[in-house]
Parts: structure tokens; sequence; C-alpha cells
């Protein structure tokens, strides 16, 4: 079975980001960018399948700008067999991604796309969801385990109150969360290999996709700062904080 | 036009998260309608009827929702939707797991985890673990909305007498089903509800040393919450997790015990009204968002604290 994993570059998640001053974004020029963490979970997921057998080829795909590249060498590198990116450098919501994702669902014909559950700079949480919807699939979100079957799929899913097991037809999509696996470091043999792995080009508009926003972003704005506390000595003084100045016990 | 509101329910009861997603509904506008999808629900219908502010609720029970597998439920809010501007439901994981899917069979964009009305098409919602605070709007006819809980103050749960209408059903969709669930069984509070929260970080060094935490928790009448790393080496179960892909806590008090302050973490605690954190690095982040700081060894200053609040209690 081929499997599609979508990759989002996005801000690297240890860098604190900063908001532009005239309120229009986040500081994105110079700032470290790297593949969004649950894609790559994404994609270690996709590799273990295709190294357990069950997968027979990984295709990653990015939707952004030309940059985004080296974030699908990255998954190359990690063992993805060819690329394609969709290039655009407009603003790319959810919905546009899920539509550019089905048509190439419908191009491909994986039997399973793994996603990371959210990415970490728009903290959407819908892209999955909505490509499944669009391609009338299953979905299997949030996973923590991921077990194919013969023409099902069997997800365990991490909920508010625990975990949930649900079984999927296939052709299905599967998010992943952060306790799906471990994601592997490329080794440098890896990265060399991935170089040479194919990457295609397509434009959203190729592809028969109409990718403008359907949001507009009015302002982005700077959070409440919380005011700078103190210092305690002791235990003591802790408890006579909270019973006497903030009275919370 | 009228709003509907998606009730986050186990059958049995409403979950508590419902109450906000119908409070920023308030915000929006005045004729709300609480859609209870689910089986041998009736009393969850006769409960949501009760909700203050809610004019109507509509009741879909039957064998397919259930389990409330998104494949059967987005087609029954899909067909409801047409009449109504917004269809909200609470950012839990069943609100983020339907209303994507709801948005896009609708063809308009989702707006998630919002935690501002400023207009009925126009919301506010943290984005960068809450490093930044998106204001959008929408030009969709039908916005489709997963609400913040912390950000609303819960609508009454008793007051109103909304009707219940009976709609009928979409089915099993037949591509999923459910297997099974493994709750974890906890008597103190829900985490997303408690007015004081004890979590515990990578410093606790294993699950054993958690009863720490659930004595001084104890004696609190808190909820014990965790970080990503204590979950990760298997301390504790993952609805534990607090932060950016955890749960959003906001309670009066939250103790932070052996957690360095990453911004992961602090994007789902930094609306506490008080923040105690007790670490050993002086230099942790934590302390930049604590209200009040012990730069001590957890080992020691836990059970101090449990000691000392049971005599002040
Ligand atoms: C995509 C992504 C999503 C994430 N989502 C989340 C999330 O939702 N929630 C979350 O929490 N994290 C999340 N993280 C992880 C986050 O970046 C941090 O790695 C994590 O929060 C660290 O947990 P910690 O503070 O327990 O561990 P550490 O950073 O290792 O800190 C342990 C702390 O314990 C202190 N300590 C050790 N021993 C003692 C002692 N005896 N007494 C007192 N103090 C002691 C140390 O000084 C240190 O400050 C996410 C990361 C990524 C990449």
């Amino acid at each position: 079975m081929k499997v599609l994993v979508p990759v989002k570059r996005v801000v690297d998640y240890n860098v604190k980001i900063r908001v532009k001053a005239d309120g229009t974004g986040v500081e994105t020029a110079n700032v470290k960018m790297s593949m969004n963490p649950f894609d790559e979970i994404a994609v270690e997921e996709a590799v273990r399948l295709k190294e357990a057998g069950k997968a027979s080829e990984i295709i990653v795909v990015s939707v952004g700008p030309t940059a985004a590249q080296e974030t699908l060498r990255t998954a190359l590198a990690m063992g993805a067999d060819r690329g394609i990116l969709v290039q655009t450098d407009a603003e790319t919501q959810p919905l546009a991604v899920a539509k550019v994702l089905k048509a190439l669902v419908e191009q491909e014909g994986p039997t399973l796309v793994i996603l990371g559950k959210q990415a970490i700079d728009d903290d959407c949480n819908q892209t999955g969801q909505m490509l499944a919807a669009l391609l009338g699939w299953p979905q299997g979100t949030f996973a923590s385990k991921v077990v194919p079957g013969e023409g099902t799929v069997t997800v365990t899913r991490e909920i508010d109150g625990g975990l949930e097991t649900v079984e999927l037809k296939l052709p299905a999509v599967v998010t992943a969360d952060l306790r799906l696996n471990e994601p592997r470091y490329a080794s440098l043999p890896n990265i060399m290999k991935a170089k040479k792995k194919p990457i295609d080009t397509v434009a959203p508009d190729a592809l028969g996709v109409d990718v403008a926003p359907r949001l507009t972003t009015l302002k982005v704005a700077e959070p409440p700062k919380r005011k700078a506390g103190v210092k305690v000595a002791d235990v003591a003084a802790l408890v006579d904080k909270l019973k006497n100045e903030a009275r919370v016990i | 036009m009228a709003i509907l509101v998606i009730a986050d329910h186990d059958n049995a009861a409403l979950k508590p998260a419902t109450l906000n997603a119908v409070a920023a509904a308030q915000k929006i506008g005045s004729d709300i309608h609480l859609l209870v999808a689910g089986q041998g629900a009736q009393g969850v219908a006769e409960a949501a009827a009760k909700v203050a502010g809610v004019s109507k609720v509509l009741l879909a029970d039957d064998a397919a929702y259930q389990h409330h597998l998104p494949e059967n439920v987005a087609p029954l809010v899909v067909g409801l939707a047409k009449g109504y501007g917004h269809v909200l439901a609470a950012a839990t994981s069943e609100g983020k797991n339907l209303a994507p899917r709801v948005a896009a069979l609708l063809d308009v964009a989702a707006i998630s985890d919002i935690t501002g009305v400023v207009s009925p098409d126009t919301f506010e919602r943290p984005i960068y673990a809450g490093n930044a605070i998106a204001t959008v709007q929408s030009a969709d006819a039908i916005k489709v909305i997963t609400v913040r809980a912390t950000a609303f103050e819960a609508a009454a749960a008793t007051g109103g007498s909304a009707a219940v209408e009976t709609v009928s059903g979409t089915g099993d969709a037949g591509v999923s089903s459910f297997v099974g669930q493994e709750l974890t069984k906890s008597e103190r509070p829900e985490l997303t509800q408690a007015k004081i929260v004890v979590s515990g970080g990578r410093g606790m060094q294993s699950g054993e040393n958690f009863k720490l935490l659930e004595a001084l928790a104890d004696t609190l009448g808190a909820a014990v919450g965790a970080s990503r790393a204590a979950v990760d080496a298997g301390f504790v179960p993952n609805d534990y997790q607090v932060g950016q892909t955890g749960k959003i806590v906001a309670p009066e008090l939250y103790i932070a015990v052996g957690i360095s302050g990453a911004i992961q973490h602090l994007a789902g605690m930094k609306d506490s009204k008080v923040i105690v954190a007790i670490n050993k690095d002086e230099e942790a982040p934590i302390f930049q968002v604590a209200d009040y700081g012990l730069v001590a060894d957890l080992f020691k200053a836990v059970p101090e604290l449990t000691a000392e609040l049971d005599k002040v209690r």
C-alpha cells in the first residue's frame, strides 16, 4: 500500500516567536524553520510501516514556498521515497491544503494518509479531518497507535478521558499525536541519498484548486503578559502567601 | 440566524465544556439550539434543555451516534447546519475531531479554539502556542467554530426550559467502528474543571513519586496534571498532559512541580489565576510566569507543603 504524508514547514518549536510591530503577523524572517514536529512523527510512522513490509511507497507532500523543499528533503532523508512540492507563496489555510491533498490523493492513489494532528504555528488541528471529509474516508485522529489489518486499520486515539480505539475501513486518514513514536534522526548517508530522491513541483492551479484564504487575519497581537512574581524563602512563606495574599487556599 | 451548539456528552451527562461553548454562543447571538447526538441520550437532552440561554434542543438518538464517530455525526450536523449561521463545539477532543470534518463538508473554514468573540464574524484565537493572538474574520455563510472553554465563563446549567425536538439520523456511514475505550479513573476533580491543579514534570523521576503530588492534591481538593515529559516517560496517563497540544487549564491555583516551563507547557496553564512553581533550578523559565516561586528540591518541599497545608486547612 502507498502512504501519503503531508509535511509543513514551520517556525522551529524552540524559537520564541515575536509579533510584528505593525500587528500583521509573526516575524518569520531570519528565524529557524523546521518540519512541524507532529509531521515528523507522521513520517516516522510511515517509514516504520514500510520497514515492517506493510507500506510499499511513501510519498511526502508539502504545500508552501520553494523553501519547503528542505522540509521534503528532511522527510526523504528519514526514509520517504519521493516528494511533491505544491508551490505557492500565498497563505495556505487548512481547507485549501485539504483540497490540494485531495487532488493529490486522487492522482497518487494512496491507501493511507498520515498527517500530524496539528501544526505548531497556526495550531489549527484541522487538515486531517478536512481531508477525510472531502474524500469521504474515515479518520483516526490524535493517534498513539496505528495497526494496519486486512482492509482496515486499527487506531488508538488520545482523547480527553484517556484512550479510545477505533477500526477504520481503508482507505483512511490518520493524524499523529505525540506518543505515536519517536522520530529518528536522519543519518548522514541517508541525507546524502535523499538528495538524489525525486521532488516534483506543481502549482495549486494545475491541480484545479483555489487556495484563496477564507479567513482574513485582521490583526495579530501579543497576549497579555503576566506580572513577574516573587520568590519565597520556604514552604511556610509560600503557604502564608497563598493563604493571606492570594487567598486561594 | 440561530446558532447550533453541538453538545459534548457521554450519553449519560453533558460535559461541562458544553456550557462554555453555549456561553461563547451567547456572545454571538441569542437564538441558541443545542444538538445532542447519541444513543440513549434522553437524559442528556433533558439536562441540555435546562441550560440557560438555550431555546431548543435537538435530539438525534441512534445507535450510529453512540460513540460519536465523526464519520456518522458529521453528515447529521451538515444536514442541520444549513439553517444556521454558526455551528459551535467545545474544543474538546470530540469537538476538535468533529468540527473540521463538518466545515469541510460545508466547504467553509473552521475556526479553532476561539478565546474571544469580537463580532458575529470576527473572533480571537491563540496561535504559536498562545504566544500571539490572531483576530480573524470569516467570509463564509456558516461559521464552524471550536471554543476554548477556559476563555468563556460557563453558562448556567439550570434556569432554561427549552423544548426537546427529535431529529432523524443519517445512519451509519459504515466506514468506522468503535472498538474500545480505556478511560483514566480518578476520584479527583476533572483537570479542566478543577479550581486547583497540581502538575508534575520530569523532575518527579517516576510514576511512583507522583504519589507525593497526589497527597498534595488531595489535601487541596485538586486535580493532578503533568508535563509532556512526564507523560512521555510513562509516569502518568496521556490525559494528564497540560499544554499546547494537551489540555488547557485556567484554575484559581496552578502548582507546577519539577516542570521547567517550556513554551508548550506554558501554553496550557499561563491563564491560571495564581501560579506556584517549585523547582530546584532558580533559572527555570517557569519562574518567569510564577506568582510565587520556591527554589527547592521537590522531594523535600512537596511533603512539607502537604503537611503545612494539612495544618492550616
Ligand atoms: C510539538 C510539541 C508539542 C509539545 N506539547 C507539549 C505540551 O502540550 N505540554 C508540555 O508540557 N510539553 C509539551 N512539549 C514538550 C516541551 O517542549 C518540554 O519538553 C516539556 O514541557 C518539558 O517537560 P518538563 O518541564 O517536565 O521537563 P524538563 O524540561 O526536563 O524540566 C524538568 C524540571 O524539573 C526540575 N527538577 C528536576 N529535579 C528536581 C527536584 N528534585 N526538585 C525540584 N525540581 C527538579 C529541573 O530543574 C527542570 O526545570 C511539546 C513539545 C513539542 C515539540
